[in-house]
């Protein structure tokens, strides 16, 4: 036992950080997404890790194989689906192999707390050959990724980690270690490996089955994958917090833990079964372990038990393996919903408000304003994915704008008709005036999205003689991951200046003439814009721009109140979904403990019933 | 009960913004620092935006799920009276409920027509014994509405033997900035004061 000034308690997130400083890692990229953020966070903390937010998360696994190449050991985090955005670069590295050991991890989310979709990233491991290692609390996290960067060298190969929600997010006791002093390996000039020409590909892939059999092999003997014998009447194969919910909920049980979910270990797994009469998988999500097992013979139960959909707790375990409930009650039922929603004098309320107001049809995108697809703001048509935002505007105007509507093509002249203001005549191009509002389309992104995969969605649309609307949602921050600063932020992941790139300028060089600067509490100044640029034959980006209250502490003005003599309870300011605004006793109030001082509610009321409170008087 | 020391389950449960991480982190710094194994889980991203936040710590000799089963807890701190109500099915039947007697409308009360639920604190008798602690107002008075959470958790220390009140408040003191260290240590002292004046209610007989 290590004395308890070694040990300290940490998430899943800390340790992984932790174990690739004791590793000897050089580089950590990523891009922030829950449940990922917190790793790269951390690795920033250790001086030795040149750490960066990427823009992007194929970006950030590109310069982790520039990194790794160049001999040092590297590491790239994200959530499970920046894997996707990244997997262009993934399956051609797996042929390629590495030089510095690089670890990937994926931070998977099943029961979807703040993701798009449950995606199960173990079938990645499968599908680009590369090893797979899956912890199942922090200590094991920190261990699995120095056993990454291990065997990312001996095997000449990327590794996966993969994390869940409940094992980022969860802290555990970690026994710490020393860093490793790993020095650089030397570059050598080498195309055949690391030009993936055709030619060479073709070689490589011979080299990554050769490794495939070898992998095969490792994980027979790789410590992570444990009998524990308990019970001889049932075992479990089971992996990550799947097997802390078996101990939980079934800790008769004998398990057959699996710290290397690719390849598996099929010896390992026919052995295990031949000790018990009968044998389950437990697992999360899809049925990969359960699959594999299956198409080798061995008869397992799995599916007939399990959820596909959410998170597999300890206490569905015991219900549906035991048929028995860990709850004396069940849950009170009918109680009203409490769903997150906009901080009171959030930059997002207001065009949300409107685009509500005025029906539009808004494809939306990933980040805080994601929220506007919900109750009370039902202002948001779509949210598919990074970028989606802005192209899916596109392909709707192909559709409803443009259909026997004008081209682009006459342009007026050489005067751009863009203006910085929002003031000032806003005659344009040819106009399609008189739209209804059914057929109005405006794509929405933050800041953040915008230079993830906003800046191609643009060119995309300027180059093919598009119309859109865009809206560029700019709070200069990635706030919804925990405001992690991005190009528009002018800080660097240390909180240091960095070079601070300009939206409305990046929008002008891509194309776009028409551009406006609008500040998000001004309701008259973003309603006119929005009436005018979804008429107007040609792209137009609108940059609304606020702060959010969280990197902005001193954006808090006086709150405002409420005239009761006024106020005749009509709700309209209710729509404005503002945590602040209540109803007590009959009467419609505002909660000073939250009002931010934004003034949109003075701004909707009908009967002028809200103003701004003085500030008090020094007697 | 196979283990040789049970492990004490709390589940913490308020609304985004409360501040139910930094209570979750003072225990589990709590039961680290008496050399306990200790679990924790919180929840991050979008769901802090005023959404129903809850947070799991658990501790004992050997913790394996860092998340509390339906039915198990020990303790349900709640800093909200409808959260309170949302998840006291967790509770055990001889487990604790601790509210803060603070009414946070949701938008589907406010906007949406629903309607909060009454008699929270009697309903909840049904599912274990209840202290309900005026911890919004408390730390009204104390001049900083968000230090309510350390009231509570003041309170639940006096129904927690496990700790000396001494390795309560270096728990509090490790986990809050120096500069509001005082302000949460009276919070915490305001929280004890209060679980005394206001008493353990007795799990209702018909429950």
């Amino acid at each position: 036992m290590s004395k308890k000034s070694d040990r300290r308690l940490m998430s899943g997130n800390e340790a992984v950080a932790r174990g690739a400083w004791e590793a000897g890692c050089t580089v950590s990229t990523g891009y922030p997404g829950t449940p990922a953020t917190e790793i790269n966070e951390f690795c920033a903390t250790y001086p030795e890790i040149d750490a960066e937010w990427s823009v992007n998360e194929k970006v950030a696994m590109e310069v982790a194989i520039g990194a790794s190449l160049a001999g040092a050991r590297a590491m790239v985090s994200m959530k499970q689906v920046g894997v996707n955005v990244a997997a262009d670069a993934l399956f051609s590295l797996a042929y390629s192999g590495v030089n510095g050991g690089l670890v990937i991890v994926t931070a998977d989310e099943p029961g979807l707390h703040s993701s798009q979709n449950e995606q199960d990233n173990r079938f990645y491991a499968k599908f680009a050959q590369v090893p797979m290692l899956e912890p199942a609390d922090s200590q094991e996290a920190k261990d699995l990724v120095l056993s990454a960067f291990e065997m990312s060298e001996r095997y000449d190969t990327p590794v996966f980690l993969r994390m869940t929600t409940r094992i980022c997010h969860s802290m555990g006791v970690v026994a710490l270690g020393p860093r490793r002093a790993v020095p650089r390996r030397p570059y050598v000039k080498n195309a055949n490996k690391n030009a993936m020409v055709p030619s060479h590909a073709y070689e490589r892939h011979f080299a990554l089955e050769r490794r495939q059999t070898l992998l095969e092999a490792e994980s027979e003997t790789f410590a992570g994958n444990r009998i524990e014998m308990r019970s001889l009447q049932v075992g479990v194969v089971t992996s990550g917090i799947s097997y802390q919910n078996v101990r939980e909920a079934l800790p008769e049980f004998s398990t057959l833990k699996i710290a290397m979910t690719y390849p598996l270990p099929h010896q390992l797994i026919r052995n295990f079964a031949s000790q018990v009469n009968k044998l389950y998988v437990v697992e999360e999500n899809r049925p990969f372990l359960e699959e594999e097992i299956l198409a080798t013979g061995i008869a397992v139960e799995g599916k007939q038990q399990l959820l596909r959909v959410g998170e597999l707790s300890a206490s569905a375990l015991r219900r549906r393996i035991l048929h028995r409930d860990s709850a004396q009650q069940p849950a009170v039922e009918g109680l009203p919903k409490r769903a997150p929603q906009f901080c009171p004098g959030c930059l997002h309320r207001g065009i949300f408000f409107l685009l509500a107001k005025r029906k539009y049809i808004v494809t939306g995108d990933i980040g805080c304003y994601g929220l506007a697809a919900l109750p009370p703001y039902n202002a948001m048509d779509s949210l598919i994915c990074m970028g989606a935002g802005l192209t899916m505007a596109h392909g709707f105007d192909k559709v409803v704008t443009r259909s026997g509507n004008p081209t682009t093509e006459d342009t007026e002249g050489n005067k751009s008709p863009g203006s910085a203001t929002t003031t000032g005549p806003l005659s344009s191009a040819s106009s399609v005036v008189g739209k209804p509002p059914a057929e109005r389309v405006v794509g929405v992104v933050g800041d953040s999205t915008f230079f993830h995969s906003g800046l191609t969605g643009v060119a995309n649309t300027v180059f093919n003689r598009g119309v859109s609307t865009f809206l560029i949602l700019d709070n200069r921050i990635t706030a919804m991951t925990g405001h992690q600063p991005d190009p528009a932020t002018g800080l660097a992941i240390d909180r240091k200046p960095a070079p601070r790139i300009d939206i409305e300028a990046a929008c002008r060089a891509l194309g776009v003439r028409r551009v406006f600067r609008v500040n998000a509490f001004d309701l008259p100044g973003m309603d006119k814009l929005l009436e005018a640029e979804t008429a107007t034959a040609e792209p137009s980006v609108i940059i609304v721009e606020g702060p959010c209250i969280f990197t902005d502490r001193d954006s808090r003005q006086p709150t405002f109140l409420v005239d009761q003599a006024r106020c005749v309870k009509c709700r309209g300011c209710f729509r404005l979904g503002c945590p602040a605004i209540t109803i007590e006793d009959g009467e419609v109030r505002i909660i000073a403990d939250l009002c931010w001082g934004c003034g949109l509610c003075a701004q909707v009321c009908p009967k002028k019933a809200i103003s701004q409170a003085q500030p008090e008087a020094k007697p | 009960m196979t283990r040789e020391r049970p492990t004490t389950n709390v589940f913490l449960v308020g609304v985004g913004g409360q501040g139910i991480v930094l209570v979750s982190r003072i225990l589990g710094e709590l039961a680290f620092a008496a050399g306990l194994d200790v679990k924790q889980n919180e929840v991050h991203g979008l769901s802090q935006r005023g959404g129903s936040v809850t947070g799991h710590v658990r501790w004992g000799a050997e913790v394996h799920a860092p998340v509390i089963m339906e039915g198990e807890a020990h303790y349900l701190f709640a800093l909200e009276e409808l959260e309170a109500l949302r998840w006291a099915h967790f509770l055990r039947p001889d487990g604790l409920a601790l509210v803060s007697s603070q009414r946070i409308p949701p938008v589907s009360v406010t906007v949406g027509g629903e309607s909060y639920p009454e008699d929270v604190v009697e309903r909840l008798t049904g599912f274990g014994r209840t202290l309900a602690v005026p911890a919004y107002q408390a730390a009204t008075e104390l001049g900083n509405t968000r230090v309510a959470n350390i009231v509570l958790l003041g309170a639940m220390s006096t129904e927690c033997a496990e700790f000396s009140e001494e390795q309560w408040k270096a728990a509090v003191a490790a986990c809050v900035p120096a500069k509001h260290r005082e302000l949460n240590l009276k919070a915490f002292d305001r929280g004890r004061a209060a679980a005394a004046a206001a008493g353990v209610l007795p799990r209702r007989a018909d429950a």
